[in-house]
């Protein structure tokens, strides 16, 4: 299956990207999500190992599951206001 | 003009993510209702200091839907809290100057004590909930993101 990934922020300065649409197992988690990304090595190991994740617009944890087409967020610690 | 004329339907308050300077006077006109005599605006504003150093100006970033969503969310939870849906908060994104308003909150009730509480309310979960990054621009040339609160899934918030 294959979801998209957004970059925000300081995520995005770091990857140097801020969208990647990632080819995923059926049924994978946010936390599989991760480490699939680090594993591609630099820059993508400058991610956090535990990132703030949002799945279409909604923040989870880490064992969420994904599904096909879904938007995940990487969301660097936020400061509005 | 920031905010459009009050169109919301069943739900009275408006939330608005903006790239063009916010006016306050219209972001209060939008919640006044001969019902109240309290009408509170609360204004963030872009300091010139930062840590020590000296700041000439913040870049404001959404994550613009999910944002709207958050502010919707929390608008609707201070109505409740507030009695009424007289609430306007309007944040502003992109490039801004040291004293630019980055975000409004209005409330009006029939009594200013909720109007405080919501208007307090509004402010410290949208510093603690909303995906928005802020860069800031040093005097001596430098930038950098400001570090924030990491965000929490909701299961785990509540």
């Amino acid at each position: 299956m294959q979801v998209r990934s957004l970059f925000f922020a300081a995520y995005r300065d770091a990857l140097g990207t801020g969208t990647l649409d990632v080819d995923l197992p059926e049924g994978a988690t946010v936390g599989e999500l991760v480490i699939s990304l680090r594993s591609r090595g630099a820059p993508f190991d400058r991610l956090p190992k535990a990132p703030a994740v949002a799945i279409n617009h909604e923040v989870v944890r880490g064992e969420a599951r994904l599904t096909e087409g879904d938007e995940i967020a990487f969301l660097p610690p936020v400061a509005g206001g | 003009m920031s905010v459009p004329a009050r169109d919301q339907g069943a739900s009275g308050y408006r939330i608005a993510i903006v790239r063009a300077t916010i006016d306050p006077a219209a972001v209060l006109a939008f919640v006044g209702n001969p019902a109240d005599g309290a009408m509170l605006l609360f204004l963030g504003t872009v300091r010139d200091h930062a840590d020590g150093r000296r700041v000439g100006g913040i870049r404001y970033e959404a994550y613009q839907a999910m944002a709207e969503k958050e502010l919707n969310a929390i608008a609707g939870e201070a109505a409740r809290q507030l009695g009424t849906d007289r609430i306007a908060i309007v944040h502003r994104v992109g490039d801004l100057a040291v004293g630019e308003v980055s975000v409004a909150i209005a409330v009006s009730s029939p009594h200013r004590g909720e109007a405080y509480q919501a208007s307090r309310f509004i402010i410290e979960e949208v510093k603690k909930r909303l995906p928005v990054w802020k860069h800031e621009q040093y005097a001596d040339g430098e930038a950098a993101w400001v570090q924030g609160r990491t965000l929490e899934s909701t299961e785990d918030a509540r």
